[in-house]
C-alpha cells in the first residue's frame, strides 16, 4: 500500500535539482523549478487524505537494508507530529521559490534553484527519517544547501554569516553524531544487535549518568537549530544577511528542525532525563522568549527585528514541548506550523520592501500605507497573526501552550505572557513607524504596490492564516494520536502529578510503567 | 620438484606478479625514453598506465587467497590484495593527472615515469610484507623515488627544497624504523611477522625493554612515513614544492603504503601488548588531529592546506590504531574514499596550475564556480568529504572510525575528533568561499585539451559519492581484507617453522 510515496516527496526535489542543473534558458529554470516544487506539494497532500488521523503510529512506512554491517536501514514513516511540517515544507519551498523567480533573485539562477531543491531533499529526509544514521545524514546535507544559499545570494555580511551558520549547527551535530554512536553501541549491549532503527533505540536501557550525557549532546545539538538562549547568535546575522527565500525557509522550516529534533529524538530517547530538565528548559525558554522580545524591540533593521521575534517564538515552543503534557505539546507543533506560516510571510515582506528599496532600515520607510495600500493591508494580516491575535492562526498555538505550560509550571507562563504583550508592542510600533505617519523619504512615494505575483505568493499565506485559526480542530486531532503515543514512552504524566505538589527529580527514576497510555489519556 | 613444475613456477611468481609486471614497466618506460622526445613524453606515459592497468587485473586474483611465499617474507591475503589494488589506482591516477603537467613543465617523461613504477613497486611490496625486512625494502624501494621525484624540477628553487627536506628527513627516520626492526629481532629472535606474534602473545617475553625500545622506535619511523605530530615537520614544505602530481602520489600512495605497514606490524603483530603502544598512539592521534586542523585553518596556499589536512586525516586513522584490533576494517576503508577524495582535490589543484606556480593559492580559486562550474563542483565534493558531510565517503569512514573507538571506549579521543571535524570544516567550507562567493581568481587552461586528468577528476568524484552511499561492499572487503591478515598467524607459524 502507498509504497514509495514518501521516498518519491524526498527525491523529487533532488531529481528537480538535477535536471535544472541542465537547463540554460533563465525562464526554462524558473519554470521547471517551480514545477518541480509543485510535484511534492501534490504528493503531500496526497499523504494528508490518505492519513489515517486514528493510528499514532508511522504511515507509509518503507524500509530497505542499507549498510548491513551497521544495522542501518533505509527506514521512513510520517506520523502526526511530522505530517503537518512535511507539508510547511513543501509549501514554504514552492512559495519561495514562486517568489524569487519575480525579480528577488537575478544572478544564477540555475544555482539558486539547484541549492532550494537539494534543501527540500534535505528537509524531507530529515523529517521523515526513522533511523537515526539516516536522519543525521539529511540533517548534515541541509546545511551544505543553506550554507551556499546565504553565502553566495545574501547581502552585506554574507560570508562571515554563512560560515558561523555553518560552525554553529556543525558543533551540535557532531557531538549529537558521538551520542547516536554510543547509544547504538548501548543497543549492540543490551540487545547484542546494531541497529539504528529509532523504535528499537527507544527501548535501549541506559543509566541516569549516560541517558544525561546522551540527552545534553542531543539537546546541544538541537537547542543550536532552535536556537534557544543563549546559543542564538548566529540566528540574527544568518537572518539579516540571507536571501529573502533562504530566510523564509531558515525560520519556517530550519528551526524547526531544532524544535522537532526534541519531540522525536531528544525526549522520548530520554525521557526520564527531559523530566529532570524540565526546569533548566522551561527558564531557557522563558528567557528566550523575554530576551528575543527586548531586543527585537530595539533593532532599526526589519529584517533583524523579525529574527529576533522568532527567537522569542520559538522559545514558546519550546515551552510547550517542555510542558510535556499533550495540550503543550499539541500547542508546540500547532505554534510550529504557525512561526512557520506567519514569519515566512513576514521574511516575504519584508523581502519586497528590499527588492523596492534595497534597505531594510526602518527609519528609510514611513507613511507608504498611502502609496502601497493593498501591501500595507496584507502586511498588517500578517503580523497580526505573529502576535496571536485571536482569529487568526497565532492564537491557538499560544493559547495551547500555556495552558500546558500552566498545567507544568505556573510561574514559566506568568513570565511568558510578558513576551506576548512585549510583542504586540514592538510589532505595532514596527507598523506605525514604516507605514503610518508621514511620507519621509521622497524615493518613497514612488513606490509601486505589490504585483500580481507577489499577491499570488501572498494568497496562500493568508489563507492559511486564516484557515488555521478558524479551525484547528482537523489539525490537532491528527496529531494528538502520535503525541499521545510519544508521551507513552516517558512517564511524564505521573512526574507531572508530582512536580504539582513537590518538584521531585526521583520521578524521573522511576521506571516506565505498562499504565502510562492510561495515565496519559487520563491526564487530559 | 623438478625446475619444469609449471606448477611450482606459478606458485613462486604469481604472489608477486602485478609487482613484475610494474617493475617491468617501469624498465621499458625507461629504455624507451631514450629515443623519446621530452616534449612527447605522452606517449610513456600511457605505457606506465597500461602496465599499472595489466598488474591491476592480476592483483584481484590476490583477495581472496591465503598464503605466503618466498618462506613467508611475502603474505599472499587479502590484506596485500586491498591495498595493492588502492596504491595501483593511486599510482594510475597520478599518471593521468601527470601526462600533461609533465609535458606542461618540460619533466622528462622517461625519468618521472620509471620513477612513479618504481615507487609504486616499493609501495606494493611494503603491503605485501611478511617479514620486517622486506618491509624495510618496500620503504626504501619506495622512498628513493620518491625523493628524487620530489625534487625532479631541477630549476626550481622549491623542489629542490622539497627534495632535499624530504631526503634528509626520510632517511633519518629510515634509521629510527631500522633500529626498531632490530631490536624486535633481538628480542623475539625472529623478523617474521607471525612468529613476531607468536613469540610476544605466548607471554614468555613480559614488558621485554628491548622489545618495547624497539616498537617505540619504529613507531617513530611509521609516524614519519604517515606524517604524524610531531613528525610532520617536513610535510608541508615538501607537499608544496614538489610538482603537484608528485604531492598528490606521497600524499595518497606513501601513505596507503605506511599505513598498510604499520597497521600489519602494529595491529596484527603486536596487540597483545597492545596497552604499551596504544597510549602513546592515543595522544599522537590527540596532537596529530589537532595539530594538523588547528594549522591548516591558517593557509592561504591551497597544497599547504591539504598538507595540513592530510596530517589531521592521518590523526584520525591514528585514533582507529590507538582503539586497537577491532577498528582495523574501520581504517582500511578511510584509507579507501582518502585516496579517492585527495586524489581528486590535487587533481583539481593540478587543473588549476599553469607554468609556474599560478594556481597554488586559495585566492586562485576565486570565481572559479562562474567560470568552471563542473571542476568547482567536483572540487566541491572532495572539500565535503574531507570535511565528513554524508552520505560522501570520508563521513561514512570517520563514522566507522568512531564508531570502532567508541566500542573500545575510546569517547574522549572521539570528542577531540569530533571538534576537531568542526575546525576543518572552517577551512575546507573557505575554500567553498572562495569558488562560489567570490569573484576574482585566475584563468584556467582549457579542459578539454586533458582528457585524462578530467577523467581522473570525474573518477575520484563519482568514486567519492558511491564509496560514501553504498558502503556495504567496500566495507565488506575492508573487513574481509584485515581479517585475512590477523587470522593469517597460523599459516605464518607454519611457514615460520621450514626457516632454516
Amino acid at each position: 500500500m502507498n509504497g514509495g510515496a514518501l521516498t518519491a516527496l524526498i527525491f523529487l526535489p533532488l531529481i528537480g535539482a538535477i535536471f535544472i542543473l541542465m537547463q540554460s534558458e533563465e525562464r526554462a529554470i524558473w519554470n521547471s523549478a517551480f514545477i518541480f516544487s509543485l510535484l511534492p506539494l501534490a504528493l503531500s497532500f496526497y499523504v494528508l487524505f490518505e492519513f489515517n488521523p486514528q493510528s499514532g503510529d508511522y504511515q507509509f512506512v518503507e524500509q530497505y537494508d542499507w549498510i548491513p554491517q551497521f544495522g542501518i536501514t533505509y527506514h521512513i514513516g510520517i506520523d502526526g507530529i511530522s505530517l503537518f511540517l512535511v507539508l510547511l515544507t513543501t509549501i514554504l519551498i514552492t512559495l519561495s521559490i514562486l517568489y524569487s523567480g519575480g525579480g528577488d533573485i537575478e544572478e544564477r539562477p540555475r544555482e539558486f534553484c539547484f541549492f532550494m531543491l537539494v534543501l527540500e531533499t534535505g528537509l524531507l529526509g530529515a523529517l521523515l527519517s526513522v533511523d537515526l544514521f539516516l536522519f543525521y545524514m539529511f540533517w548534515e546535507i541541509m546545511l551544505i544547501p543553506m550554507y551556499f544559499l546565504i553565502g553566495i545570494w545574501g547581502h552585506g555580511r554574507k560570508i562571515y554569516a554563512a560560515i558561523k551558520f555553518v560552525l554553529f549547527t556543525m558543533v551540535g551535530s557532531l557531538l549529537m553524531l558521538v551520542a547516536i554512536l554510543y547509544l547504538v553501541y548501548q543497543a549492540h549491549v543490551h540487545f547484542n544487535r546494531t541497529s539504528f532503527d529509532l523504535p528499537l533505540l527507544y527501548q535501549v536501557p541506559l543509566t541516569p549518568t549516560q541517558a544525561r550525557w546522551l540527552f545534553a549532546a542531543f539537546a546541544l545539538a538541537f537547542a543550536i537549530k532552535v536556537p534557544m538562549w543563549p546559543v542564538h547568535t548566529w540566528l540574527p546575522d544568518a537572518h539579516t544577511n540571507a536571501p529573502t527565500a533562504g530566510s523564509v525557509i531558515l525560520a519556517g522550516v530550519m528551526l524547526k528542525m531544532g524544535t522537532y529534533g526534541f519531540l522525536r529524538f531528544a525526549i522520548p530517547l530520554f525521557p526520564a532525563v527531559a523530566v529532570e530538565a524540565i526546569p533548566l528548559f522551561m527558564a531557557l525558554a522563558v528567557i528566550g522568549i523575554i530576551y528575543g522580545a527586548l531586543v527585537a524591540m530595539m533593532q532599526s533593521d526589519l529584517k533583524r527585528l523579525v529574527a529576533y521575534s522568532s527567537v522569542s517564538h520559538l522559545g514558546f515552543v519550546m515551552l510547550g514541548i517542555f510542558a510535556l503534557n499533550p495540550q503543550g505539546i499539541d500547542g508546540a507543533i500547532y505554534q510550529m506550523l504557525n512561526h512557520g506560516v506567519s514569519t515566512g510571510g513576514l521574511f516575504l515582506l519584508v523581502g519586497m520592501l528590499y527588492v523596492r528599496r534595497h534597505t531594510h532600515e526602518i527609519s528609510e520607510f514611513g507613511g507608504l500605507w498611502k502609496r502601497v495600500p493593498v501591501y500595507a493591508a496584507i502586511f498588517m494580516a500578517v503580523m497580526l497573526s505573529s502576535i496571536g491575535l485571536p482569529g487568526l492562526n497565532g492564537f491557538v498555538g499560544e493559547f495551547l501552550i500555556m495552558l500546558g505550560g500552566f498545567l507544568r509550571l505556573r510561574l514559566a507562563v506568568v513570565i511568558a505572557v510578558f513576551g506576548v504583550i512585549l510583542e504586540a508592542l514592538y510589532m505595532l510600533w514596527t507598523y506605525e513607524r514604516v507605514w503610518f505617519g508621514p511620507i519621509t523619504k521622497a524615493i518613497n512615494e514612488t513606490m509601486r504596490d505589490l504585483t500580481g505575483r507577489e499577491i499570488a505568493v501572498m494568497v496562500p499565506v493568508l489563507a492559511l492564516m486564516l484557515l488555521m485559526g478558524l479551525f484547528p480542530r482537523p489539525l490537532i486531532s491528527r496529531m494528538e494520536p502520535s503525541v499521545t503515543a510519544m508521551l507513552a514512552r516517558g512517564n511524564f504524566a505521573q512526574a507531572h502529578l508530582e512536580t504539582e505538589h513537590q518538584p521531585n527529580r526521583l520521578a524521573a527514576l522511576v521506571p516506565a510503567s505498562t499504565h502510562e497510555p492510561e495515565i496519559a489519556a487520563a491526564a487530559r | 620438484m623438478t625446475p619444469f613444475n609449471l606448477a611450482a613456477i606459478n606458485f613462486v611468481w604469481l604472489p608477486i606478479l602485478p609487482m613484475v609486471i610494474v617493475a617491468v614497466g617501469a624498465i621499458v618506460v625507461l629504455l624507451a625514453g631514450v629515443h623519446v622526445d621530452d616534449s612527447e613524453s605522452e606517449g610513456l606515459g600511457l605505457v606506465a598506465l597500461a602496465s599499472l592497468g595489466v598488474a591491476f587485473v592480476f592483483a584481484l586474483g590476490i583477495l581472496g587467497q591465503n598464503g605466503v611465499a618466498f618462506a613467508g617474507a611475502i603474505s599472499i591475503d587479502s590484506f596485500a590484495g586491498f591495498f595493492e589494488l588502492v596504491i595501483l589506482i593511486a599510482a594510475m591516477f597520478t599518471v593521468m593527472m601527470s601526462l600533461d603537467y609533465a609535458a606542461d613543465n618540460n619533466i622528462s617523461g622517461a625519468e618521472y615515469y620509471s620513477l612513479l613504477l618504481f615507487s609504486t613497486v616499493g609501495m606494493m611490496l611494503m603491503a605485501t610484507a611478511g617479514d620486517l625486512i622486506v618491509i624495510f625494502l618496500g620503504l626504501e624501494t619506495m622512498s628513493i623515488p620518491v625523493y628524487v621525484l620530489a625534487g625532479i624540477m631541477r630549476r626550481n628553487a622549491k623542489s629542490n627544497e622539497a627534495a632535499i627536506k624530504y631526503f634528509l628527513l626520510g632517511a633519518f627516520s629510515t634509521g629510527f624504523l631500522l633500529y626498531g626492526i632490530a631490536l624486535v629481532y633481538g628480542a623475539t629472535g625472529t623478523i617474521k611477522l607471525g612468529p613476531i606474534h607468536d613469540a610476544i602473545a605466548s607471554g614468555a617475553m613480559g614488558a621485554n625493554p628491548l622489545l618495547l625500545l624497539g616498537i617505540g622506535l619504529m613507531l617513530i619511523g611509521f609516524g614519519f612515513k604517515v606524517a604524524a605530530v610531531p613528525f610532520h615537520m617536513w610535510t608541508p614544505d615538501v607537499y608544496e614544492g614538489a610538482p603537484t602530481p608528485v604531492t598528490a602520489f606521497m600524499a595518497v600512495g606513501v601513505k596507503l603504503a605506511a599505513f598498510a605497514a604499520f597497521v600489519r606490524v602494529f595491529l596484527v603483530d603486536f596487540p597483545s601488548i597492545g596497552a604499551h603502544w596504544q597510549t602513546v598512539l592515543w595522544v599522537v592521534a590527540a596532537l596529530t588531529m589537532t595539530g594538523g586542523n588547528l594549522i591548516a585553518a591558517v593557509q592561504t596556499n591551497i597544497k599547504r592546506m591539504l598538507a595540513y589536512s592530510a596530517i589531521a586525516h592521518a590523526g584520525y586513522l591514528l585514533l582507529g590504531m590507538a582503539a586497537g584490533v577491532q577498528s582495523g576494517p574501520a581504517i582500511l576503508y578511510y584509507l579507501l574514499g582518502y585516496a579517492f577524495t585527495n586524489l581528486g582535490a590535487f587533481g583539481v589543484v593540478i587543473a588549476l596550475e599553469r607554468r609556474g606556480e599560478v594556481g597554488n593559492q586559495i585566492s586562485d580559486f576565486r570565481g572559479l564556480a562562474a567560470r568552471q562550474p563542473l571542476l568547482a563542483g567536483a572540487m566541491a565534493i572532495f572539500l565535503l568529504s574531507l570535511a565528513g558531510i554524508p552520505p560522501l565517503a570520508g563521513f561514512v569512514g570517520k563514522f566507522y572510525i568512531f564508531s570502532e573507538a567508541l566500542r573500545q571506549g575510546y569517547v574522549g579521543l572521539v570528542i577531540i575528533a569530533v571538534l576537531n571535524s568542526v575546525v576543518s570544516a572552517y577551512y575546507y567550507y573557505y575554500v567553498l568561499v572562495a569558488m562560489y562567493m567570490q569573484e576574482g581568481g585566475s584563468e584556467v587552461k582549457r579542459l578539454s585539451n586533458r582528457p585524462a586528468l578530467v577523467a581522473a577528476i570525474g573518477l575520484a568524484a563519482i568514486a567519492t559519492i558511491l564509496i560514501g552511499i553504498y558502503p556495504q561492499p567496500y566495507m565488506a572487503s575492508a573487513a574481509n581484507a584485515f581479517h585475512s591478515a590477523s587470522g593469517a598467524e597460523g599459516i605464518h607459524a607454519v611457514a615460520g617453522a621450514f626457516d632454516p
